[in-house]
């Protein structure tokens, strides 16, 4: 006297196919099978972005505004003390949008490493507790820096509408190949570092520290042309210009900072871009695997 | 009849556990050369076989740190076997833990979606759930409130609430359902009752040993990592209990407060001092104990109990209870204790007797001193007899009943 409902649902998990639970396959099958099952929960990976923005400012009063407010502020430190007292202001034309537009390369980039670095031990508790692609963590972190991305990208925009200095034509080229850049390096820069934070806790204290280092190995608060100056022409150039998260902001530069259209940029940077997306590409892919084989024992060790 | 397919097969699953003492940078660097000495190995399970067809529902069981939990992780896939393999098929929802994936910052209704996303269901789903889910957990003036506001019992009605409606084939649940308050928790054993008539498959990691024989018909019992017992609940929980009963024996006279007293036996006699197994209704037991101490004994307590097979004590009494203090014990001494009017119903039990200090511990235990058969008529179930049953209004003028 079986209920017809358990017998048709045996009926059909008979013809399920068996799930392994060891997901790690070989090197590219196993990234097919990641990327397809983070396609698969695509819906709740919105939703953790959804989480992270809504939980972010959820008891304060002004809420989303922080999420401006902090640029904004950080603007006005660089602009009065770097503009207006070291007079970098007298050697960059429009300093503020210059300012800001490789503050927000910087930004997007800087946020997606250090918040992706803590996302699998942050949460720990779903992690331990069901079975996710547990790249969804730090994704969803990308998620999040992109929608601040975009407010401040609204600031700035409407910033140049204001000064009357719009950009147009082939230069906007370089935004979205700056972007994708920072993207593709700080999400597989992302994955490596929220893989071996859950094994070594320091380093997201060594993540902290290498960021605010890093701020100043790209030309966010100084002018290219001062770099050119100094190492033009040397190995040391090359090095400084390998940095592709220097690339990029130079590439937002390029794009949105309209009075500086007659300083000098490096050679070939829309190259030097596209080569450096392609590593980035290659380290996306690599990184994904490492956090496939470290993801094993993330339940035991958190 | 159709066959039931498999929808968990493990097999030779093993997980060994690193135990590091050393956890900064600094640590293993210093202590590199002596890692090994810094490492500790510990086996979580040890080769399990075990398969598990559709539509059963599985209770593990087993003493804390036996690996209940972790051979419930491994079947959800969450950690992953050091050696042998792990394969399941179904849709799967894992209720481990309260409301894990809540986020207290938000309110329970974002939480459901969230949730419900996590467990695998798709927005639409949920909008169609929802207020099923709501009513369920019985939470809906607080469904717009933050989580974090909410109590213990509220979470799992809530987190239990969503798992039920993800319509799962295999639920796995891990120790949860003792935080809801009783009517919610039987609302929980109804939904899991009509989860079974549905064909769907249940694991179930608990301590209440009676709750498994209620409700699981097939119970595993786990001992350091390996699987000691497979069977049927009644089965199952009796090995276990067995165990446990073992262990405080052995606890207690390691415990050894020079206290050199047993129960050497109990015996059930007739009142005239026959052995006895099957007691009849109302029929005078006499339990005769035994009891024996090395050295002299002085205020010293006698209990004696009739338990059900799993454990579960139907009756129980000593003579402290009694108000009887008993006179210095030394040597052998035979101790008659009469019951009257004892009714049982239909079944088997277990006799224990036992010796513990007046106001104090207990010292001296002895579990399966003997056995009771009680026979019946199949006409009502449970360790509790009555003398007659008669039903009224069910028709008919004439009431049936038995005299």
């Amino acid at each position: 006297m079986r209920n017809p409902e358990a017998v048709t649902r045996s009926a059909r998990l008979l013809q399920e196919p068996w799930q392994t639970s060891a997901p790690s396959g070989g090197l590219f099958k196993g990234t097919g099978r990641s990327v397809r099952e983070i396609v698969a929960r695509r819906e709740l990976l919105n939703l953790l972005v959804r989480r992270e923005l809504k939980a972010r400012y959820k008891d304060s009063s002004l809420g989303f505004l922080w999420s401006l407010l902090r640029p904004l502020s950080i603007l006005l430190v660089y602009y009065v003390a770097i503009g207006k007292f070291l007079g970098a202001e007298r050697s960059i034309p429009d300093f503020a949008i210059y300012i800001f537009t490789g503050l927000i390369a910087w930004q997007l980039f800087s946020e997606i490493v250090s918040s992706s670095t803590g996302s699998i031990v942050n949460n720990a508790g779903l992690v331990r507790k069901v079975y996710l692609p547990r790249e969804i963590f730090p994704l969803s972190t990308v998620g999040g820096a992109l929608f601040n991305f975009a407010t401040q990208m609204v600031i700035l925009l409407a910033a140049v509408v204001l000064l009357g200095r719009v950009p147009t034509g082939s230069r906007l080229l370089y935004l979205p190949l700056s972007v994708a850049v920072v993207l593709v390096f700080a999400t597989a820069i992302g994955l490596a570092l929220a893989a071996t934070n859950v094994y070594l806790r320091d380093v997201q204290y060594l993540v902290e520290i290498s960021l605010t280092i890093l701020f100043w190995a790209s030309p966010v608060v100084y002018s290219w042309r001062l770099v050119h100056d100094i190492l033009g022409g040397t190995w040391m150039e090359s090095l400084y210009l390998s940095n592709p998260v220097t690339l990029a902001v130079l590439g937002m530069q390029r794009a949105m900072w309209v009075a500086g259209t007659d300083e000098p940029f490096p050679e070939d940077l829309g190259t030097r871009l596209l080569v450096s997306l392609l590593v980035g590409a290659v380290l996306l892919w690599l990184c994904q695997r490492l956090f496939n084989r470290l993801e094993g024992n993330f339940a035991q060790e958190l | 009849m159709t066959d039931t397919p498999a929808v968990i097969e493990v097999e030779n699953l093993s997980k060994r556990f690193v135990i590091r003492k050393d956890k900064s940078i600094k640590e293993r660097i210093v202590n590199a050369a002596l890692s090994r000495r810094h490492r500790e190995d510990f086996w979580a399970l040890r080769d399990i076989d075990l398969s598990i067809d559709a539509g059963t529902t599985v209770g593990l069981i087993g003493p804390n740190g036996s690996g209940k939990s972790t051979l419930l992780k491994a079947i959800g896939g969450i950690i992953q076997p050091t050696s042998g393999t792990v394969r399941r098929r179904g849709r799967l929802a894992a209720l481990l833990e309260l409301g894990a994936g809540f986020h207290p910052d938000l309110t329970g209704r974002d939480n459901v979606y969230l949730n419900a996303a996590i467990l695998g269901l798709t927005r639409q789903q949920t909008d169609q759930h929802f207020d099923a889910i709501v009513d369920f957990s019985g939470i809906e003036k607080f469904i717009d409130t933050q989580v974090k506001f909410y109590s213990s019992g509220m979470y799992v009605r809530l987190a239990f609430a969503v798992a039920i409606h993800v319509d799962p084939d295999v639920l796995l649940v891990d120790e949860v359902l003792a935080v809801g308050d009783e009517p919610f928790q039987r609302k929980c054993l109804d939904r899991i009752k009509s989860f079974q008539r549905e064909g769907r498959t249940i694991v179930l990691v608990t301590h209440a040993l009676d709750q498994v024989v209620d409700i699981c018909n097939r119970a595993v019992v786990l001992e350091h990592g390996r699987v000691i017992a497979d069977g049927t609940a009644r089965e199952a929980t009796k090995v276990l209990r067995a165990d446990f009963d073992d262990q405080t024996t052995t606890e207690m006279a390691s415990a050894g407060r020079g206290v050199n007293a047993r129960v050497l036996s109990v015996q059930p006699l007739t009142a005239d001092g026959r052995p006895l197994l099957t007691p009849a209704p109302d029929e005078d037991l006499v339990l005769r104990v035994t009891v024996e101490a090395d050295e002299p004994l002085e205020n010293w307590v006698l209990g004696i109990g009739i338990d059900t097979p799993t454990g579960q004590p139907v009756f129980g009494t000593n003579t402290q209870l009694l108000g009887l203090p008993l006179e210095r014990l030394q040597g052998r001494r035979d101790i008659d204790v009469r019951l009257s009017g004892l009714r049982l119903g239909e079944g088997q039990y277990h006799v224990r007797g036992a010796l513990a200090e007046w106001d104090g511990e207990t010292f001296a235990l002895l579990p399966h001193a003997a056995r009771l058969e009680v026979d019946g008529d199949g006409s009502a179930v449970g360790p509790v007899g009555v003398s007659g049953i008669a039903v009224a209004g069910i028709g008919r003028p004439a009431a049936a009943g038995i005299a």
